[in-house]
């Protein structure tokens, strides 16, 4: 570097490390949907692929049984008893089950409400597949209502062995302010 | 302005300048800026210093007595944000900005007006952090980390400003990073070859690129927050399809970096002045900017040592632990360079080898409880108890702390023209070093004990431990108004320093009279 003139000039450089941060700032947003599927992937932190599964046929292993528990919680402030029928059930991999969960707004207002699953281990959370889930919509409930909510679902066979129980979680959240024209217009009509 | 070379007053006091409060507002000189880093560095630690004696004050008895809960929170928040970006990164910057020029053979910084620009911004960002706490519902509680949702659904009203005072904060540790690396590209002397330049200005250029990559990132987050709190994003809120440990990987892909920010510098210090006290070169020194490059860049690779509860999968668990592991290979490179510096020196203990010796040995210590909460199946009890303050407290006092305060006693007789008083460095010396290890060593033992970390109360058994603790503390913070003392007695007056005070040291910041003058290396220095 004896060179001193071979040098870039200050805006220069300037210019490309303010790209840079401009570029690390986006990254940083960019690590939102980055992270989204790596855990869609990955089944990291328990995320459950949150669409409806075929229910296409499969053949049932018989030779091996799975606990599948749940738990149910209500968000920090949200008014509703929220309770799975029963606390957890053995399966054969590849059979379907239906659990019910029971929901009861305990308010005077009518309100919509929507579950958000998490399993763990998270690895387990790749082979636990929903045919029917009340979590893929928003549920509406009028003031002092109650509903048994259906989740149907099946362990993939391909389930890893050393998994022999796994928790099935769901938080349910109040989505009043955020519920969509659909479940509003549901929630107009008359009972019958 | 025209200050003859070796003119020797103007720094002298920062009170008697030459035209008043408008030469430090609108300076473009690289000392004066250096000097306004350091003293709001300084005054930033006293701040953050007083916020600890509150928070050791509460806990010198189980029980709640002095405090509430809420407040206790605000105060080990406002704590963590202040010693970390309103200590220790602008103690660094003043640094920079002070000695970079000096020793490459520079006469100023590359860019003098943005170095302006992001001093002044600072003082604003802690005056908008400070103000929060007298808001309604006081300021931020929520942990340095601003953990959502603690930061979002269950935070105070004032957030915004704690958002805003952390982005201006941001954008002035870019602007200092991309001023430090323009300077050392485009100004060195006509002969100072990237391999011939002090170490100090070496880690300083690779700490830089670490703030241009990572702040950005923060800035990210804190604005995430922001929204989710404010405007109804969903970012960290699983209701809206977001995902609050997501929250952790964007922040810990900044933090951990961030550590190295307030280490790396350090080690530069250290580099210079344990040669200079041995009497000999520094050992090994293309592998020390190897190992300093080497350590950058496996900082984005182990955020997730933070994380290790929140349920990852053993495979991550696993890569994180090895890839955490592995940063202690070029850490461990440095101390035995060190070592290896001092080993058949001709060693003297002036104060600023003393400090620096002291890094070395507890540095160490913080690098080995660094590498148990490293190994992920005892994390699981180590995790967030006194256990994780004991190691980031001896990394970051003992370790970053130590090195600014080696670096202060080092580069005094430069600034100032005078030796401050070698009897009352000592004094210092050994008043810190006792009282910090009776402060932070007991903490290993509360947290292997399962005293948790962030708490304003405890359980009886670990009342002994605490007063312990507590009293460290209050020595340690007291010990340090002596420091005050001693940094104004020597700015003030005091024997005469000579050019080189130091007879081992190197470096062309030694060539120049003491004090320097206004204006160095107009015309470039000759490099040998
Ligand atoms: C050998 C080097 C190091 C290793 C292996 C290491 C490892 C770790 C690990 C595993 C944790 C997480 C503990 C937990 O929360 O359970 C941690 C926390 C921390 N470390 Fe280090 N570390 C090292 C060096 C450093 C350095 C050099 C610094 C700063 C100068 C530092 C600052 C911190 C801080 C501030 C935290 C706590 C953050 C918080 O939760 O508030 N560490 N370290
Ligand atoms: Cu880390």
């Amino acid at each position: 570097m004896t060179d001193t003139n071979s040098r870039p000039d200050n805006m220069r450089i300037v210019r490309r490390l303010l790209f840079t941060v401009a570029g690390m700032f986006a990254f940083g947003f960019a690590l939102v949907p980055i992270y989204d599927v790596i855990c869609d992937l990955t089944g990291f932190n328990g995320r459950t692929n949150n669409e409806q599964a075929a229910a296409n046929v499969r053949e049932v292993d018989t030779s091996r049984t799975v606990n599948v528990q749940f738990i149910t919680r209500v968000n920090k402030g949200m008014p509703w008893d929220f309770e799975p029928e029963v606390t957890s059930v053995r399966v054969h991999p590849g059979e379907t089950r239906v659990v019910n969960f029971l929901a009861h707004n305990l308010t005077r207002g009518d309100m919509v409400a929507q579950a958000i699953p998490s399993v763990a281990p998270g690895e387990a959370a790749l082979y636990l597949n929903k045919t029917e889930c009340f979590c893929f919509n928003q549920q509406p409930l009028k003031a002092g209502d109650d509903v048994a909510m259906p989740m149907q679902f099946y362990l993939d066979p391909d389930i890893p062995d050393h998994i022999h129980t796994l928790t099935l979680s769901y938080t349910l959240y109040d989505m009043t302010a955020h519920a969509t024209p659909d479940v509003l217009a549901l929630m107009q009509q008359p009972a019958d | 302005m025209s200050y003859a070379a070796g003119e020797a007053d103007h720094n002298d006091h920062h009170h008697h300048a030459p035209s008043g409060i408008t030469r430090w507002l609108f300076t473009t000189n690289h000392k004066d800026i250096g000097s306004l880093y350091l003293w709001f560095s300084f005054t930033m630690f006293l701040v953050g210093g007083a916020m600890a004696m509150v928070i050791r004050a509460e806990l010198f008895q189980p029980g709640l007595q002095l405090v509430d809960p809420h407040f206790f929170n605000q105060m080990t928040t406002v704590h963590g944000l202040i010693m970390v970006f309103g200590a220790v990164m602008p103690a660094f910057t003043g640094l920079a900005n002070w000695m970079i020029p000096m020793m490459i053979g520079a006469p100023d910084m590359a860019l003098p007006r943005m170095n302006n620009w992001s001093f002044w911004i600072l003082p604003f960002a802690f005056a908008i952090l400070l103000g929060s706490l007298f808001m309604e519902g006081g300021g931020p509680a929520f942990g340095w980390t601003f953990y959502a949702p603690l930061s979002t659904t269950y935070s105070s009203d004032s957030t915004a400003l704690f958002v805003f005072s952390v982005h201006i904060m941001g954008i002035s540790s870019i602007m200092g990073a991309i001023n430090v690396i323009v300077t050392i590209m485009n100004m060195r002397a006509p002969d100072m070859t990237y391999m011939k330049m002090p170490l100090f200005v070496w880690s300083w250029f690779i700490t830089a690129f670490l703030l241009i990559a990572v702040m950005p990132v923060l800035a990210g987050a804190v604005t995430m927050v922001l929204t989710d709190k404010y405007f109804g994003t969903s970012f960290f809120d699983a209701a809206g399809g977001g995902d609050p440990v997501m929250f952790q990987h964007i922040f810990w892909f900044f933090g951990h970096p961030e550590v190295y920010i307030m280490i790396l510098p350090a080690f530069g210090i250290v580099s210079a002045i344990i040669p200079a006290f041995s009497r000999k070169p520094l050992f090994g020194y293309a592998s020390m900017v190897y190992a300093t490059g080497a350590i950058a860049g496996l900082s984005f690779l182990v955020w997730a040592h933070h994380m290790f509860t929140t349920g990852m999968p053993v495979a991550a668990e696993l890569f994180f632990m090895y890839c955490t592991m592995l940063i202690s290979v070029p850490t461990g490179v440095k101390v035995f360079n060190w070592v290896a510096t001092m080993w058949r020196g001709a060693l003297s203990f002036e104060t600023p080898m003393l400090f620096a010796l002291a890094f070395v040995i507890l540095f160490t210590i913080g690098g080995f409880s660094g590498l148990m909460l490293a190994i992920t199946p005892v994390d699981f009890q180590y995790h967030d108890t006194y256990f994780v303050v004991a190691h980031f407290h001896y990394v970051l006092v003992t370790g970053a702390i130590f090195s600014i305060m080696a670096a202060a006693y080092y580069w005094l007789p430069k600034w100032t023209g005078h030796m401050y008083n070698e009897t009352l460095g000592r004094w210092h010396f050994w008043l810190s070093l006792i009282s910090v290890n009776v402060l932070f060593f007991p903490m290993h033992f509360a947290g292997l004990a399962g005293m948790p970390r962030r708490i304003p109360d405890y359980s009886l058994q670990f009342a002994d431990i605490n007063q312990i603790v507590s009293i460290g503390g209050f020595a340690f913070g007291l010990t340090q108004l002596l420091f005050l003392y001693i940094v104004i007695k020597c700015v003030r007056g005091g024997e005469k320093a000579e050019a080189k005070p130091w007879d081992g040291a190197e470096g062309l910041e030694w060539t120049v009279p003491s004090p320097a003058p206004y204006h160095t290396f107009e015309t470039p220095p000759e490099v040998k």
